[in-house]
């Protein structure tokens, strides 16, 4: 098996299971899910780079050969700012819980059906969730 | 250039006069009213100056750039047209300003009325003078606003309000019409020019989309023309002061829509199409104007009316298409201008006298007001076109004109409805005078307050009355020379021979008008049975129609949204994942093959089970999602094992970020899951699992397929050799990640702290205000439900913590300080240090960690930004673009040589903001959290009291 091989799984087996639960309806799992997502994206971009081992880019005169030090400069400020983004929904999703008392990413499933010119859009997603 | 500065002084100066008066808002009417009457006046001397040469034949312009890439210059210009025009609006401008001064009570905001009147007199003879239609538009919406503003300006009445917004939506609405309009006009024709625009009517009217076109530009010109359909705001913008209804709602602004229409004569006249719909618009309008005129009881209304009437017959006669009706607009809009102007300031007399505005309730008050009685009567009787007024001249011209177009085939049908709107003209014009000033007072109490106002208030409307006067006993001698020059101005050629006077002899006019004179007369006689029938019929409310169609509308608009736009996360976000899914699937039948022929790196033994590992940790985060700390763990070996492939694949820099920002992500959702609701989470249904399954497997296999066919093939050309060569020798470090952050690409980088602190600054303020409301009382209803450990804060962690924490800070600056060179700089070292940071209030607890603390987040991320940007802009005071780096080597004894470089300054801001940002967040963060379990705390003492 090559390097190759293993990062490429690696992201797309990260991709799905950001997929599937960003998909998820409470914001916990939302949360974990743009996590997983980050992770992938992160690597996908610093992959454009190619993989290259022992030749850091840090510069010599005896070296000619390097990694690529853009996608890696890239990835640095998106790691960070990965770490902005996750603590903002996180505070955001808790926020929205202390507001609402439901952790449902759509608000409360149940008043729904209450709110007035609404109500047609509490289809199937309102009653996806089985106790 | 003398002629440039006086166009743009004479543009500048009612905005001038409009700025000073409201930053005087505190001063006394008499500043207000003077300040706006001097720059009137002023204006009036500089149109003076160029008077003369534009009859003459000459154009004064001049233009300056202004957005050029639009084709949108300041361009001035004053044609006969424009100065006709501009005379008109400072002249009763400086008229309406005295009346105004006399008619407002001094303890009114006179100040906020003077100056959007000013500012409606700067916009208004914007339009006029506009030489790029671009700008004309710029002007054209200044005066919907500047409408708006007076109409409410009795912001305390409903109907103002009202009366305000109806109008602001009607002619707004026509002026984003007239936007797309003006654009198509210019793009046919080339130019936004407005002479070369004029120049161009053949190739205009030859093209395709002259219609819409057409139509867009007519649309904005009847909306603001007041005509029907488009009529009714008109009415109910009467709630505004008298002196603005004078001013913007008969004399100018009302007059914009026909202003357009001449000076757009050459380009868009001509064509069956314009013929047909003007005419008509115009017709209609008049007709109908009139009518409803004739049954209005309220002054102002039967002047709004008429003033609708009139517009019609103006709009209609430019809708001939014929250079002599082209002549009798010009004329006439000189004669509107005076007496409508003169009427209104009567109504507005009689309203000040009197107390009401109700024609019902008056009469007789030529005995009491002599003097505004004689001014009103004349004016009326101009209106009505008796002789030997001007009105008479310019309804002979009018009526001269009819029979020459035979719309929709029928020779008869223009001259007979066209008396038929003059007969209602008459009528009304008469009833006005004879009902208010003539016969009995109807009721005792207007009639015993009445009496002349003070020389103030009559001089202005009688001022014009005269002139209205004039123009018919002295027309060629007043008007003559302008008339002409103006309309050869509207027509683009020179003006056909004319001669002004009250008798042309026993023709086609003069019968017509005999008649509608008589059946005027007659409509008087017959009022009262006629009113009768009037008010028996069932007649749509324009206003009740309008708000049921803006609900209409409202209604309709939301349903598109929930439509469209549904407001749920999940539905959303598999949309979007579908898609991509989608396009990635059809992007991939262009076929080709998957896996490249680079040179692929055998992987060893132990990164085949780091990876087993990152995919089981995966599976259960996926699979365990309910149990949130067992989460927790699962995602650090994933953040892990990319940090680990990180250092394998020659990253150190992101590997030691990566793994710092590991640290401090669990912490913060270490935090935040204590205080989210712990009961495990619903299962979703079966199928939709599957559903979602489905799509993220394909999805993971789509994006790992793009990656290996990217991997295992070779780059291309890259930019990233530059960097490599110029690192050391034009950004003065070798550790290329750090200098292309903090040089080649720092303004990214500047962006993205800006964005950090941003976010941190969002955090403080989403929790900030949760102890309040519903959210607060959530927080104190919170229950501990894990097991603690009986020791809070276990005494060796806490003994740990505090040694460790002066190394740990040593790291982070040597991380920092070595950052150019080695792995490390601002935004790893930020991160070290914040942990550092964090790990004592991990181990002593908040109150004591924050008690201790010496430093403020919001002051930290400010100071950072600040920096880099100073750092960025001492580049530009040296010269240089902005953010160009600069080092330098030095020596010092002991130390030896050193290089300081401004991008470590840079570096600092860096650093700055992300550690304040990072600890902003979980300070506040946990100071929500030990207030919950203060709040637990305290209960259960309570209860275990009880």
């Amino acid at each position: 098996m090559s390097y190759e091989f293993l990062l490429a799984s690696a992201i797309g087996v990260l991709v799905a299971g950001g997929i599937f639960l960003a998909l998820r309806a409470r914001t916990f799992q939302v949360v974990l899910g743009l996590t997983l997502f980050s992770y992938a994206v992160n690597l996908f971009l610093f992959a454009s780079g190619r993989l290259v081992m022992g030749r850091p880019p840090i510069w010599d005169k005896a070296v000619s050969e390097y990694a690529d030090p853009l996608p890696q400069a890239l990835v640095l400020t998106a790691i960070v700012i990965t770490f902005g983004m996750t603590a903002f929904v996180v505070i955001l999703a808790l926020r929205s819980f202390l507001e609402t008392g439901s952790d449902h990413v759509d608000g409360d499933t149940v008043s729904c059906d209450a709110q007035d010119g609404l109500a047609n859009t509490c289809d199937d997603d309102g009653e996806e969730e089985n106790p | 250039m003398a002629n440039a500065l006086t166009l743009l002084m004479l543009v500048a100066l009612p905005f001038v006069a409009a700025l000073a008066i409201a930053l005087l808002h505190g001063a006394n009417r008499a500043v207000h009213s003077g300040l706006a009457a001097a720059a009137s006046t002023g204006g009036l001397a500089l149109l003076a100056t160029l008077a003369a040469p534009v009859i003459s034949g000459d154009v004064p312009s001049a233009s300056w750039a202004w957005v050029p890439a639009l084709g949108l210059d300041l361009t001035l210009m004053v044609d006969p047209l424009g100065l006709m025009f501009a005379g008109l609006i400072l002249g009763i401008g400086l008229l309406v300003v005295i009346f105004g001064h006399f008619y407002l009570d001094a303890n009114e905001a006179t100040g906020r009325f003077f100056a959007s009147l000013m500012l409606f007199q700067g916009a208004m003879l914007g339009i006029v003078i506009a030489g790029n239609v671009l700008l004309l538009l710029v002007f054209w919406e200044m005066t919907s606003l500047a409408s708006f503003l007076l109409i409410g300006f009795w912001k305390h009445k409903a109907e103002a309000r009202q009366g305000a917004r109806m109008a602001l939506a009607v002619t707004g609405g026509g002026g984003l019409a007239l936007i797309g309009g003006m654009v198509l006009l210019g793009s046919v024709a080339g130019s936004f020019d407005l002479a070369t625009i004029l120049e161009r009517g053949d190739l205009v009217r030859a093209s395709p989309l002259y219609p819409a076109a057409l139509a867009l530009i007519l649309l904005g010109c009847f909306t603001k023309s007041a005509q029907f359909p488009f009529h009714f705001w008109l009415p109910h913008a009467m709630a505004a002061p008298t002196p603005v209804s004078a001013y913007l709602h008969s004399a100018t602004m009302v007059k914009a829509g026909v202003f357009l229409l001449a000076r757009l004569w050459p380009v868009l006249a001509g064509t069956e199409l314009y013929t047909v719909i003007v005419t008509t618009v115009g017709l209609t309008t008049m007709i109908f104007g009139a009518v409803v005129a004739l049954f209005r009881h309220d002054l102002k209304s039967i002047l709004a009316y008429s003033t609708i009437s009139q517009l019609g017959m103006l709009v209609m006669l430019l809708g001939f298409s014929l250079e002599a009706a082209a002549l009798a607009a010009v004329l006439h809009i000189l004669n509107h201008a005076a007496f409508k102007a003169a009427l209104f300031m009567s109504a507005g007399i009689v309203e000040h006298e009197t107390g009401t505005r109700d024609i019902r309730r008056l009469g007789g008050l030529a005995k009491a007001m002599p003097t505004a009685a004689l001014v009103a009567t004349l004016a009326a009787a101009s209106m009505a076109g008796l002789p030997p007024l001007g009105g008479f001249i310019s309804k002979e011209l009018m009526l001269y004109e009819t029979p020459k177009l035979a719309l929709y085939g029928l020779p008869w049908l223009l001259p007979v409805l066209a008396t038929l709107g003059a007969t209602f003209s008459v009528g009304y014009s008469l009833r006005l005078a004879v009902h208010l000033f003539f016969g009995q007072p109807r009721e005792a109490d207007p009639f015993a307050r009445a009496h002349d106002p003070g020389p103030g208030m009559w001089a202005a409307p009688a001022f014009l009355t005269l002139l209205a006067v004039l123009l018919g006993l002295i027309p060629m001698l007043l008007a003559g020379p302008l008339v002409g020059a103006v309309t050869a101005a509207v027509i683009g050629g020179p003006a056909p021979d004319f001669d002004l006077a009250l008798w042309h002899g026993v023709n086609l006019a003069l019968i017509l008008s005999l008649l509608a004179v008589a059946g005027g007369a007659l409509l008087l006689w017959q009022h009262r049975p006629l009113l009768a029938v009037w008010e028996s019929a069932v007649l749509p409310d324009a206003k009740r129609l309008f708000e049921r169609t803006l609900t209409f509308a409202d209604t309709w608009v939301r349903k598109a949204i929930v439509a469209t736009h549904t407001p749920s996360l999940q539905r959303m976000l598999l949309m979007s994942f579908a898609v991509i899914v989608l396009l990635i699937i059809d992007g991939a039948q262009a076929g080709g093959v998957l896996t490249g022929d680079r040179t692929r790196l055998p992987a060893q033994p132990i990164a085949i089970v780091a990876w087993v590992l990152l995919i089981a940790a995966t599976a259960a985060v996926v699979n365990d999602s309910r149990n949130r700390l067992r989460v927790l763990i699962y995602i650090s070996v994933i953040g892990l094992i990319v940090s680990l492939a990180f250092v394998q694949f020659s990253a150190p820099d992101l590997a030691l970020t990566q793994i710092s920002v590991e640290v401090v992500t669990i912490l913060l959702l270490l935090l935040a899951l204590n205080l989210l609701p712990k009961s495990p989470p619903l299962l979703s249904s079966i199928p939709r699992k599957w559903r979602d399954g489905a799509l993220a497997v394909s999805g993971g296999v789509l994006i790992g397929g793009i990656a290996w066919a990217m991997l295992t093939r070779d780059p291309g050309p890259s930019i990233a050799a530059y960097h490599l060569a110029n690192a050391k020798s034009g950004g003065g470090g070798t550790n290329v990640v750090n200098v292309i952050l903090v040089d080649f690409r720092a303004f990214d980088t500047l962006g993205e702290i800006i964005v950090l602190g941003i976010a941190g600054l969002g955090i403080f303020a989403l929790l900030d205000s949760t102890a309040v409301g519903a959210a607060g009382a959530r927080l104190r209803a919170w229950r501990e439900d894990m097991t603690h450990s009986p020791e809070r804060h276990p005494i060796m962690l806490v003994v740990a913590s505090r040694i460790v924490l002066p190394l740990t800070l040593t790291v982070g600056i040597y991380l920092f300080l070595r950052g150019h060179n080695q792995p490390g700089g601002g935004f790893i070292s930020a991160l070290v240090v914040a942990i550092a940071f964090l790990v004592q209030y991990l181990a002593a607890g908040f109150d004591w960690s924050n008690a201790r603390k010496r430093f403020g987040e919001h002051q930290l991320i400010a100071w950072g930004v600040l920096t880099a940007m100073a750092t960025g802009l001492g580049a530009v005071v040296f010269g240089a673009n902005f953010l160009t780096s600069a080092f330098g080597y030095f020596y010092l004894p002991l130390i030896g040589k050193f290089e300081l470089a401004t991008a470590m300054l840079f570096d600092t801001g860096v650093f700055l903001t992300v550690f304040g940002a990072v600890m902003l967040a979980l300070a506040q963060l946990s100071h929500i959290a030990q207030r919950a379990a203060r709040a637990h705390a305290a209960r259960q003492a309570g209860e275990g009291e009880a």
